[in-house]
C-alpha cells in the first residue's frame, strides 16, 4: 500500500491564492467590461475565444495594458506575472467578450517568442502583438496527420538563404485575418526509430507569395477554419523558430499553456449565468433544479481552482504537463455538461437567430460543442498523457 | 512545515497500516498524540500543536490515504475546538462534537439521543452543542447502541438519560453553522485522501495482473479508466485543499469559507463515487473479497460521501447561492471577488 502510494505522482499543484493587489486590476477589467455592454459595443457570446473576432475590441484592451501582460516592457509589453494575465482573461471570458482576434498571438505566441524566439523576432511581432494589432494562427494539423501529430508531412528544403516550404495545413483557426502562423514541419527525413526528430517549426508571414489559404466551413456555415496550403514557399532563415529538430520539444513545451487556461472551462460560461437568469425568472425554484446548479458551480469552482493551481506552477518554472492535461480533459467535458443542464432544465429550444439571450447562447454553444474536446488535443489523447504521467505507459 | 508534516504523517499512518482490524486503533493513536498530531490546530493550553488548517489539511489527507483508524478530525477539528470555543477545558484522549437537541433539567443532567456519533464507544468525551450550550459528556455515563457506516467504522447511538455533563458552557455565536461546515471540510479532506488511496491501488493492481499474456496496464480501455480516475483523484484534492485555505485566510464566519467548503464536499462526493467504481472495475473480482484491501479505501470513499452533507445536500447550499446571485452575481460567487 505504501509503496504504490508513493509512486503515484502529485496530480494537481499545490492551491494558489492570487495575491490581493490583483483585487484592483480585476475591479477595472470588470468596470471596463460593463461599460463596453452598457454602450452596446458587442453581445456576449458563447465560445467566443473561436468565434468574437473583433480587432478593435483586441485594439482596445491592447490601448489598455491587457494583452501581452507577461512580455517584458522593452518589447511593449507590461512584464507582469502570469497570474496578472489569468486574472484579464477570467474576467473576459466569463463575459463572453470577443477575445478570438488576439487569442493565440496573446496566449502562446507571445510567450514562445519570449522562450524561443530571437531577438530580431520578438523586436518584428511582440509589441504588435501587445497592442492588439498582429495576429496568429497555429499551422500543426494536416489531413492526415491531427493527434499522431508527429507525422507530419509538410516539408522544408534547405535553398539559398532560408527554406523552401511545401505541404498542407488544415483546421487552421483564424488564417484568413492572421498576420502569421507557427507551422511544425519536417527539415530532414523521417526516421521511423525516432519519429520526433527532424520536425522544426517556422514563423510564417501568410502573405508570402505561394500561400493558398481557403476557408473550410464549419457545421453553422462560419468561416474559422482554413486550408493552408503552400507551393514551394521561401522562408527566409530569420524566420527560423527556436531550433532546427528541436520543434517537437518545442510544440509539446507550448502545450502546457495552452491546456491549462480558463477557455478550457469557461467557453460555456456565459450559457451558465443566462440559465441561472432564466430560472431566476420563476418565483421559485424546485431543490432538484437548485441541486443540479449547484453541482454545476461547484465543479467550475473546482475547476477554476485546478486551473489556477497549474497557472502558478507554471509561473514558477514548472511545466506540469501531466496536470495541464488533466485539466483540460475535465474542463472540456464539464463545458458540455452546461450544454445539456441548460437544454434539461428550461424549456426553451436553441435558436441561432434569436435575440441576444438563452436560446441563442444555447445555440452557440450547441453548435459549437463537438469542438469542445477536440481541439488542442483529444480528450483521449490527454487521457493517455494522464495515464503515462501516472506511469502504466 | 507541510511537506515534513506530511511525511511523518504518512509514515506514522504507513507502520500502522493493518488490513484485518477494525475499530480505534489505540497504538496509533498513542503515537498521534505524542508526535502532536492528534490536536493540530488546538492551541497550547489545550495540549494542541497550534498548527494552521492546511497542516491539519495535509494530515487528515494521509489519514484518508491509509485508511488510518483514528479520529483525527473529529478530537481536532470538532470535540477540541468546540470545547475550546464554549471556554471549557479540552478533555484528554480521542473527542467528538455533534449538535442534538437535549434535554437539560433544571439541575443540569441531560437526557435524549445523539444518533450515529462517530466513534462514540470509543472516546473519551462526547461534545454536545444543544441550542446554545455546550455539554461535555463521558460514555461511560451514556447507553452505548453500537453501530458502523459501511467502512466498519464506529457510528454509535448514543442515550443520556438524566446523565450529568462533566461541564458545560455557552456556545460561541454561529456554533451550528461551523460546526457543520468543520465536519464537512474534515470529512472532504478524509474523501481526498482515500481516493488517492484507491487510484494508486488500482494502477499498482494493473501493473501487476497480466491477461492476454500482458499487464491490464497496458490495455488503452484500463488506461483511459485510469486516468478518468486520476482528473477526479486531482479535483478532490484541489476542492479539499482549496476550501482548507479559504477556511484558514477568511475564518468560518465569512461566506466565502461556507460557498468553498459546500462545493468542495459536493466535488468530492462526486469524485468519491466516480473513482470506487473504477477502482473496483479495474480490480475485477478479486477487489470484491474481503480479503483483498482495496475494500479500505472505496467503502470509506462509500461511507464519507454520504456523512457531514452528501453532495446532493451541499449542492443545494451551492445552487441556492448561485440563484440568489443571479446571472451577474454568478461569476463573483465562484471567485469569491464582489
Ligand atoms: C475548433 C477547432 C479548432 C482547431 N484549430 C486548430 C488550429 O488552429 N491549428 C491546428 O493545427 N489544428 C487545429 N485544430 C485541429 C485539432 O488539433 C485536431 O482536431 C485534433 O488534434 C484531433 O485531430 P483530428 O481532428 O485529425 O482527429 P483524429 O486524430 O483523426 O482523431 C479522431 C478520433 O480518434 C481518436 N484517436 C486518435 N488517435 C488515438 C489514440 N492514439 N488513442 C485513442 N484515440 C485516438 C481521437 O481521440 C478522436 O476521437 C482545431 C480543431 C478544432 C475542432
Amino acid at each position: 500500500m505504501s509503496e504504490t502510494l508513493t509512486k503515484l505522482p502529485a496530480l494537481v499543484p499545490e492551491p494558489v491564492e492570487l495575491p490581493g493587489h490583483l483585487a484592483q486590476l480585476r475591479a477595472e477589467v470588470r468596470e471596463f467590461l460593463a461599460a463596453e455592454r452598457a454602450a452596446g459595443k458587442w453581445t456576449p457570446g458563447a465560445d467566443v475565444w473561436l468565434s468574437g473576432w473583433d480587432a478593435e475590441f483586441s485594439k482596445r484592451l491592447g490601448a489598455r495594458g491587457w494583452l501581452g501582460m507577461t512580455i517584458p516592457t522593452e518589447y511593449g509589453g507590461q512584464g507582469r506575472t502570469a497570474l496578472d494575465r489569468y486574472v484579464v482573461t477570467e474576467e473576459l471570458l466569463a463575459a463572453g467578450a470577443p477575445v478570438a482576434a488576439h487569442w493565440v498571438a496573446d496566449r502562446q505566441i507571445g510567450p514562445s517568442l519570449m522562450r524561443f524566439g530571437t531577438e530580431e523576432q520578438r523586436r518584428k511581432f511582440l509589441p504588435g502583438i501587445a497592442r492588439g494589432e498582429i495576429y496568429f494562427g497555429i499551422g500543426m494539423s494536416e489531413p492526415d496527420s491531427g493527434s499522431d501529430l508527429a507525422s507530419v508531412r509538410t516539408r522544408a528544403d534547405r535553398v539559398d538563404g532560408g527554406w523552401e516550404m511545401t505541404g498542407t495545413k488544415v483546421w487552421t483557426s483564424g488564417a484568413h485575418h492572421a498576420h502569421a502562423f507557427f507551422a511544425l514541419v519536417r527539415t530532414s527525413p523521417k526516421d521511423e526509430n525516432n519519429r520526433h526528430a527532424g520536425l522544426s517549426q517556422f514563423l510564417v508571414e501568410l502573405d508570402r507569395p505561394g500561400i493558398t489559404i481557403r476557408p473550410i466551413p464549419l457545421l453553422t456555415g462560419a468561416h474559422h477554419f482554413n486550408e493552408v496550403v503552400f507551393d514551394h514557399v521561401f522562408i527566409p532563415d530569420e524566420m527560423v523558430f527556436g531550433e532546427l529538430s528541436s520543434g517537437w520539444a518545442q510544440v509539446t513545451g507550448e502545450l502546457a499553456f495552452e491546456r491549462s487556461g480558463p477557455e478550457r472551462f469557461l467557453s460555456t460560461f456565459p450559457l451558465l449565468a443566462s440559465l441561472v437568469g432564466e430560472l431566476g425568472k420563476a418565483s421559485d425554484v424546485d431543490a432538484g433544479t437548485r441541486r443540479e446548479i449547484g453541482a454545476l458551480v461547484s465543479r467550475l469552482w473546482t475547476l477554476r481552482r485546478m486551473s489556477l493551481a497549474v497557472a502558478g506552477a507554471l509561473e514558477s518554472g514548472e511545466a506540469p504537463e501531466l496536470a495541464a492535461a488533466l485539466v483540460k480533459d475535465l474542463g472540456t467535458r464539464y463545458e458540455n455538461e452546461i450544454v445539456d443542464a441548460s437544454r434539461l432544465l428550461v424549456d426553451i429550444p436553441p435558436d441561432p437567430g434569436a435575440e441576444p439571450g438563452f436560446a441563442r447562447l444555447l445555440a452557440e454553444a450547441v453548435q459549437h460543442a463537438p469542438g469542445f474536446t477536440l481541439r488542442g488535443g483529444t480528450n483521449e489523447v490527454l487521457r493517455g498523457i494522464v495515464a503515462r504521467g501516472m506511469g502504466l505507459r | 512545515m507541510s511537506s515534513e508534516l506530511r511525511e511523518l504523517a504518512e509514515s506514522v499512518f504507513v507502520d500502522a497500516y493493518d488490513r484485518d482490524a477494525v475499530g480505534l486503533d489505540t497504538d496509533l493513536w498513542k503515537t498521534c498524540e505524542q508526535t502532536g498530531l492528534a490536536r493540530m490546530t488546538l492551541p497550547e493550553s489545550a495540549g494542541g500543536s497550534e498548527g494552521t488548517l492546511a497542516d491539519a489539511a495535509a494530515l487528515l489527507e494521509a489519514a484518508g490515504a491509509h485508511a488510518a483508524r483514528v479520529p483525527l478530525a473529529e478530537t481536532d477539528l470538532l470535540g477540541g475546538w468546540l470545547a475550546h470555543a464554549a471556554g471549557l477545558d479540552v478533555p484528554d484522549g480521542p473527542l467528538v462534537a455533534v449538535a442534538a437537541d437535549l434535554d437539560v433539567a433544571a439541575d443540569g443532567t441531560v437526557s435524549g439521543t445523539l444518533p450515529r456519533v462517530p466513534w462514540g464507544r470509543a472516546v473519551s468525551t462526547v461534545v454536545v452543542l444543544t441550542g446554545a450550550r455546550v455539554v461535555v459528556l463521558s460514555p461511560s455515563a451514556l447507553t452505548v447502541h453500537e453501530g458502523t457506516n459501511v467502512a466498519e467504522e464506529p457510528r454509535d447511538t448514543l442515550v443520556a438519560s438524566g446523565a450529568t455533563p462533566l461541564a458545560a458552557g455557552d456556545a460561541p455565536d454561529g456554533a451550528a453553522e461551523e460546526l457543520a461546515l468543520r465536519a464537512a471540510l474534515g470529512r472532504s479532506l478524509l474523501l481526498a485522501g482515500a481516493a488517492r488511496g484507491a487510484l494508486a491501488r488500482s494502477i499498482g493492481y494493473a501493473g501487476e495482473r497480466v491477461q492476454f499474456g500482458r499487464p491490464i496496464a497496458k490495455f488503452q480501455a484500463v488506461q483511459q479508466q485510469l486516468a478518468e480516475a486520476g482528473s477526479e483523484v486531482a479535483a478532490a484534492a484541489a476542492a479539499s485543499a482549496a476550501a482548507a485555505r479559504t477556511a484558514s485566510d477568511r475564518g468560518f464566519a465569512d461566506d466565502a469559507t461556507t460557498f468553498a467548503i459546500a462545493a468542495a464536499k459536493s466535488r468530492c462526493g462526486a469524485s468519491a463515487t466516480a473513482v470506487a467504481r473504477i477502482a473496483h472495475q479495474v480490480h475485477g473480482a478479486i477487489g470484491f473479497t474481503r480479503e483483498h484491501d482495496l475494500r479500505l479505501t472505496t467503502t470509506r470513499l462509500w461511507a464519507w460521501r454520504d456523512e457531514d452533507g452528501n453532495d446532493s445536500y451541499w449542492n443545494g447550499v451551492v445552487g441556492t447561492r448561485a440563484l440568489n446571485a443571479g446571472p451577474d452575481g454568478l461569476w463573483p460567487l465562484v471567485t469569491g471577488t464582489p
